[in-house]
């Protein structure tokens, strides 16, 4: 930043050039963090606040009767429970699709990656739409299943399979770019070395892995505690039941109960910036070990 | 070759991944899909046709996929931005801002449509402001892409990030010391090294985008022909037990968003190929 | 390298708790749930948006009166909605005892779709099978700035209207009835001239929810528009509950008769053993208790000397019944809000523009 205004030394102008021809003015550079925070501001900040300020809008008294409440205590409840099926499963998928991917050769493998995005992209509408066909006692498997006394939708398996939909490929795709980049040699030499496939995995693949796989189950498990279009078309309603935390949030605010409804958000919105706080915390740990360890 | 064939032997494990993968994928997603479009050929093409040409819901395509796309290129922008002050750039709060990208991911759709239009309707925090301008975003065309924006935005940011944090300084110094000035260096070196990227989490933006739902609804006005989705469109044939009608419509989703991603992997591979 | 290899396994061995964890607490909820069932009956009420704060009060008062006359334990779940959505749930498989919606056509619908309940349901209880109704009334804001008296100001051109989608909305079904009935009285049955009447009211309308209760919060929460089309209860309970003094209500010269019937599930009821106790739960909507809390919650009593005692709330104003004004539900529906009905026809021509 500083230039000798006296004499000017051969090495400072290369520099100065250098810097010019490497990185962008300081009019610039602020130019475009402003740029940047006013968009984040207006989109991500402001809506946050608009969560949090509703929630604690009356005190805390109300926040806390509003999340007290029984119907709003078994939602939580039935999302916990939702999401210790379904995060644990999708996370043996994204590594068993990640590890075929990434460290093996086969024909259709752009097919298949195209493939696990494909949740991403298909509307949550259409994706309950397409279990309400099949399970649906008018649907395909309806009529077997009731004849038997099973229920999938309007009960919990019918959510946690929606969900389970929709959030298949989080993990995944968080795994596969990263494991495909670090190649296999460090595998290859475990192995040559004598280690087994296990060994090898929990030794040389997961720590190498390990920050995109929790990164990728934070994602997976906040997605899976949001998700509402597709809950809503299989979940039946039932008050203390089957309601899911965002659907009792819809039910709050037609019943006209903004501020509960604001306070059983803030509870989504607070455990999405604690698990967001816990990654950056972790992240910044790692980043000082490594610095200590360069020094 | 031969190297490859041998190292493909040492390493195990693919039988049991690969199988996982597919059967997991399977029940989960591919036979319900698969079993969802056998349900669209029980129609007649004719019957088909007519539930997905009717003038309705072609206007919500319009506005689905113009709004989308709208919302996937504003991403793209300021998404890539984000991406390259956050990368590049020091500043106070860096890492909450950071951190903060995520929130669309992880605030259920419901609620971050109920904040929108709490913020942008007229008696909102920002909407009483643009009121002033005569800009009214609740309830319009405008309120559709402002909320297809927000669900979209870490899609661009969180693809370009990682390339933009790989991205060897040494390009751009050999680019510095050949003599490129900055822009060229941008223009030549980074960004096709960012196109990939860039493109991907367009693509993924703009498919996410075009089947939300739950927050849509809340801040579009939800008049048909005008700030109709199509998704509440499939939901309100379904309503009206047209299963049929709800499930063209929804192969027309379906189907779009197949070829969203096909066309996504062709790029990728053209630019790999290009710059790889 | 030593380091992390012992700090791997013990994050190994964290997973793998994590996941045994998980099992544990999955294998633990789903049994509790199949051991409670034994203990009480368990009915399920499918039910429309409106209706959730006066059912929430009915059932815990039938849940005493069951266990006074039968001592047994009567748990009522609730499950609220757009009663089409809702309607369509129980044909696809939600289990519900008793449905009590918005209006006979969705209930038609169980028979016809789903065969689940014989056709001639409506005659099984008194009135229609609608222990309680209501009416179509208008709500404006504080004052009346826009000086609106009956249906006719609707169609001014400095008038915006706040109603749901009747394609979606069984409510919003009943406001466009309304306008309809109260057209075709105006013109003396001119269809040309009530088509082109309620063109011009939809013309007003700058948001359509896709259900009544969203609708409400357009109007209220987010102060969009200068008329509000609403359920009778629902427009009292904005006056009550939402914003004393920010609200009034505006009575129509005429209105129809909104009729939002109930009954039982017989293919679950049959499967599920609970007839009996589901009827009793329906007959009890009749009784002089359930009659004043349904006037409580603003539904208008069926029971006619007990509507008397509540006449303040509810002026007397002339209303028709659909049967009469539109020859019933199933042509009503037909005609009017099927694909390509005259609901379609009126978007059509005011987007054809």
């Amino acid at each position: 930043m500083t230039t000798p205004s006296t004499v000017i030394d051969t090495n400072d102008t290369i520099a100065k050039r250098w810097r010019r021809a490497t990185e962008e003015p300081a009019w610039i550079r602020i130019t475009l963090i402003t740029i940047a925070l006013t968009f984040l501001t207006l989109f991500l900040v402001l809506p946050l606040t608009v969560v949090l300020y509703g929630a604690f809008e009356r005190g805390i008294g109300v926040w806390y009767a509003a999340v007290s409440d029984p119907d709003a205590l078994s939602a939580i409840r039935l999302t916990l429970l939702i999401v210790a099926i379904v995060v644990p499963l999708n996370t043996l998928f994204g590594v068993a699709a990640a590890w075929s991917i990434a460290k093996f050769e086969f024909r259709g493998k752009s097919v298949l990656i195209s493939l696990i995005d494909m949740p991403f992209a298909i509307s949550p509408v259409v994706v309950g739409l397409i279990f309400v066909i099949l399970f649906g006692s008018q649907g395909w498997l309806g009529p077997w299943l009731s004849s038997h006394d099973m229920r999938i939708i309007f009960a919990v398996p019918g959510i946690v399979i929606v969900i389970a939909f929709g959030t298949l490929p989080f993990i995944a795709r968080e795994l596969i770019p990263l494991m495909q980049q670090q190649g296999k040699e460090e595998e290859e030499a475990s192995l040559t070395l004598g280690a087994n496939g296990w060994k090898t995995f929990w030794y040389v693949t997961l720590p190498n892995i390990k920050w995109g796989l929790i990164y990728g189950i934070i994602l997976c498990n906040a997605r899976a505690m949001g998700e509402f279009g597709a809950v809503a078309v299989v979940s039946g309603r039932i008050r203390g039941e089957t309601n899911t935390m965002p659907l009792h949030i819809e039910v709050l605010y037609n019943e006209y109960m903004f501020t509960a409804a604001f306070a059983v958000s803030s509870l989504l919105t607070g455990l999405a910036l604690v698990t967001i706080a816990i990654k950056s915390a972790v992240e910044w740990n790692e980043e000082r070990r490594q610095r200590i360890a360069a020094t | 070759m031969a190297i490859t064939l041998v190292k493909r032997r040492v390493i195990p494990g693919f039988g049991l991944t690969m199988g996982f993968t597919l059967l997991y994928m399977g029940l989960v997603f591919l036979i319900p899909v698969g079993a969802f479009l056998l349900y669209t050929t029980t129609m007649s093409w004719e019957t088909f046709w007519n539930a997905i040409s009717q003038r309705q819901v072609v206007a919500s395509y319009k506005l689905s996929f113009g709004g989308s796309l709208i919302a996937a290129t504003i991403n793209l922008v300021f998404g890539g931005l984000v991406a390259w002050v956050l990368v590049r750039y020091r500043f106070p709060g860096k890492r909450l801002v950071d951190a903060l990208v995520d929130l669309p991911f992880a605030l259920p759709t419901a609620v971050a449509g109920i904040a929108l239009v709490t913020l942008y309707a007229s008696t909102g925090w920002v909407g009483q402001y643009l009121d002033v301008f005569g800009i009214r975003v609740a309830y319009t065309q405008l309120g559709v892409v402002i909320a297809l924006t927000y669900i979209g935005l870490p899609f661009v940011v969180r693809t370009v990030q990682p390339v933009l944090e790989d991205l060897e300084a040494e390009l751009e110094e050999a680019s510095a010391s050949l003599g490129a000035d900055r822009l060229t260096t941008i223009r030549r070196v980074i960004f096709p090294a960012l196109f990939p990227a860039l493109l991907t989490g367009y693509a993924l933006a703009f498919a996410r985008a075009l089947g939300e739902y739950g927050s849509v609804v809340f801040i579009s006005g939800n008049l048909p022909f005008r700030t109709e989705i199509t998704p509440l469109l499939i939901v309100s044939k379904a309503e009206q037990y047209d299963y049929h009608g709800a499930a063209a419509i929804g192969t027309v989703m379906l189907v779009a968003a197949f070829l969203m991603l096909l066309i996504i992997n062709g790029l990728q591979w053209w630019a790999s190929r290009r710059h790889g | 390298m030593l380091n992390t290899t012992s700090s791997n396994t013990w994050q190994l061995s964290k997973l793998t708790a994590a996941i045994l964890l998980s099992s544990a607490i999955v294998a633990g909820a789903l049994s509790t749930s199949a051991q409670a069932q034994s203990e009480r009956i368990d009915l399920l009420n499918v039910s429309y948006d409106p209706t959730r704060e006066f059912y929430r009060e009915y059932n815990a008062i039938f849940a005493e009166h069951w266990q006074e006359e039968h001592d047994q334990a009567v748990n009522v779940r609730q499950s609220h909605g757009g009663s089409g959505s809702q309607g369509r749930a129980v044909i696809d498989g939600l289990d519900a005892d008793v449905v009590t919606l918005a209006l006979a056509y969705d209930v038609d619908a169980l028979h016809q779709r789903g065969n689940l309940i014989p056709e001639d349901w409506q005659s099984r209880l008194p009135n229609n099978s609608s222990p309680y109704t209501s009416t179509i009334v208008l709500l404006v804001r504080d004052g009346n700035p826009k000086n609106i008296q009956d249906w006719d100001d609707l169609v001014r051109d400095d008038v915006e209207v706040i109603t749901p989608n009747p394609k979606t909305s069984g409510g919003a079904r009943w406001n466009y009835l309304a306008l309809w009935g109260y057209g075709l009285e105006k013109f003396d049955g001119d269809e040309q001239q009530t088509y082109e009447f309620v063109r011009q009211v939809y013309e007003n309308v700058p948001v359509l929810d896709p259900a009544a209760r969203g609708a409400t919060n357009t109007f209220v929460q987010r102060r969009l528009g200068d008329v509000f089309i609403a359920w009778e209860n629902e427009a009292f309970l904005s006056v009550e509950q939402l914003g004393q003094g920010e609200y009034e209500i505006i009575v129509p010269s005429l209105s129809i008769l909104a009729e939002p019937p109930v009954t039982v599930v017989d293919a679950n009821v049959d499967r599920k053993g609970t007839r009996e106790v589901a009827e009793a739960y329906l007959d009890f909507l009749y009784t002089d208790e359930a009659q004043h809390l349904a006037a409580k919650h603003y539904y208008r009593p069926t029971n006619p000397d007990i509507l008397a005692e509540y006449s303040d709330n509810f002026p007397d104003l002339t209303l028709f019944t659909i049967d009469e004004a539109l020859g019933g539900w199933q042509h009503a529906q037909e005609t009017h809000f099927n694909d390509g009905g005259v609901f379609d026809r009126i978007l059509e021509d005011i987007n054809a523009q």
